[in-house]
């Protein structure tokens, strides 16, 4: 199987934290601030930043649009914190996104800061199902100003939990946490989307 | 909270982990001043990643001297409940009395800042002992370095701040830059004298000159006030940028703040930088930092 091709949305937030996480885990991997920096993609991450931030600046250049058809093409995707609010289907308090586009497709409704500000961000060991290699210990979560998956559809698969609320889930060929697996040096989530882009590989 | 279960020593990790982590997520953005709520409003709709919420600009500051200080804790939690996006908020360099109060408040991040008048000009405050995160500003590396011995999740630069002259801001980063390259190149029976000239603890000097990097995030601040302003400060090398007096003393503010954001995104891309920069009305009026007597110069305040 040939190396997958990883994108990494770059228009704000810890975008050199994940290109680095992804190149550690087999990748091949580009930035993406343009529609026309998505062909060729077998994933794309959309990082942790500030949703309205990234919302804003996606829209006029046509970026959520193209992610979605390359989505449907067979591109897999991973959301973390505010990733995973950009493809959530609804989001609940987030009167500072209404109007604004998404990218959408994972059947959850997410709450924004749903554990509050900065005081209430947290480093927790976290359980994750399915991931790839021997080593089963729990990945260190880093959770900051993090979104609260609130329900999922029937299709949407709970891959950890913290406090019996889902905080990973995984969708056909997209991956979501509402945590930073980026900060830490352990990879292993990051694996884990390089196997589901490598599985759904269209290129 | 939630890190109870862990050992001492992992909360004392994870604190740094979502502290430093909050800064990594800033990264590529904007953080504007903003005085009112609605300010904050047309900030947060122009795309900046976080605001900085106090009383008067630097601009005003200047224009009405006299001591400055935190701003009312009202207009603080008024802006905090109006934004989704992280709330900063300005204590006195060494006052850690106000930066209780903001911690108290619930602000997201607080500002060690020279813009208001020193609490104390010997100390600056330890860091260390709050939870809630702290951004300080910086001239060079060895201030930098010190600063994040107290506790400092974030380093900006100084730069001018009220003057809308982005040649000090270009200075403290050309400085800083060029220190951690020098660090990289010396040998490491150099690094001694380095951290000593530095005024910095060595085991911090040597991390630098191992990574060639911060350990922390470095924005930029003091003196920007138009997209080209802010894309040159991010082809500098800068993680982000932090616009104070700029925007809201501009003839056009949601336009120029929106402007400044899209320019600070596509910093490296000529095009969309000459577009961004178009049709922005007036910007703020500006004070040449080379006519400013040394006594107003506010990057001398901090040590």
């Amino acid at each position: 199987m040939s190396t997958p091709r990883i994108g990494v949305l770059a228009l704000q937030g810890a975008v050199a934290e994940h290109a680095r996480a992804l190149r550690a885990a087999g990748a091949e991997v580009s930035t993406v601030r343009r529609p026309s920096e998505l062909e060729g993609l077998d994933g794309l991450i959309v990082p942790g930043g500030e949703s309205t931030t990234m919302a804003r600046l996606a829209a006029p250049v046509g970026l959520l649009g193209s992610i979605r058809e390359r989505h449907a093409e067979g591109m897999a995707m991973f959301g973390t914190c505010a990733g995973m609010i950009l493809m959530a289907d609804q989001i609940l308090d987030a009167e500072a996104l209404t109007g604004f586009e998404r990218i959408g497709g994972l059947d959850v409704v997410v709450r924004r800061n749903g554990y509050g500000g900065q005081l209430e961000s947290f480093v927790g060991p976290l359980e994750v199902a399915g991931l790839p290699g021997e080593d089963k210990t729990p990945l260190e979560a880093v959770f900051i100003r993090a979104p609260v998956i609130e329900s999922l559809g029937t299709e949407v698969e709970v891959i950890a939990s913290w406090q019996d609320r889902p905080v990973a889930v995984r969708q056909g060929r997209i991956l979501a946490a509402s945590f930073h697996p980026e900060l830490t040096p352990d990879h292993r989530l990051h694996r884990y989307f390089v196997e589901i882009t490598a599985e759904h590989k269209v290129s | 909270m939630t890190t109870e279960s862990t050992t001492h020593t992992a909360a004392a990790t994870g604190a740094t982990a979502v502290n430093t982590g909050l800064a990594q997520m800033l990264k590529g953005g904007v953080i504007m001043d903003v005085v009112t709520r609605e300010q904050a409003r047309i900030a947060e709709d122009a795309g900046a990643v976080a605001v900085m919420a106090l009383e008067r600009v630097p601009a005003d500051i200047r224009a009405t001297g006299g001591v400055a200080r935190m701003s009312d804790p009202d207009l603080i939690t008024g802006i905090i409940d109006e934004v989704s996006i992280p709330v900063m908020a300005k204590a006195r360099i060494g006052h850690f009395v106000e930066a209780q109060i903001l911690e108290h408040l619930k602000v997201d991040y607080i500002d060690e800042s020279e813009v208001l008048s020193p609490a104390d000009y010997i100390h600056h405050i330890d860091k260390s002992k709050f939870k809630v995160p702290f951004v300080c500003g910086a001239t060079n590396l060895g201030e930098a370095l010190r600063r994040i011995t107290e506790g400092a999740s974030m380093i900006r630069s100084k730069g001018e701040a009220g003057t809308g002259d982005v040649s000090e801001a270009m200075k403290h980063i050309r400085t800083i830059n060029g220190e951690i390259a020098r660090l990289t190149s010396l040998a490491e029976d150099e690094l001694y004298l380095a951290a000593k000239d530095l005024q910095a603890p060595y085991a911090l000097v040597k991390q630098i000159a191992r990574e060639g990097r911060l350990p922390v995030v470095l924005f930029v601040a003091g003196g920007v006030a138009t997209p080209a302003d802010a894309a040159m400060m991010m082809q500098m090398g800068a993680d982000g940028v932090f616009v104070g007096s700029g925007i809201f003393k501009s003839g056009n503010p949601a336009e120029r703040a929106a402007a400044i954001v899209k320019a600070t995104t596509y910093y490296d891309d000529p095009a969309v930088v000459a577009e961004a920069s178009k049709g922005l009305g007036e910007a703020m009026v500006g004070i040449n930092v080379a006519d400013l007597p040394a006594p107003h110069r506010l990057a001398e305040r901090g040590w």
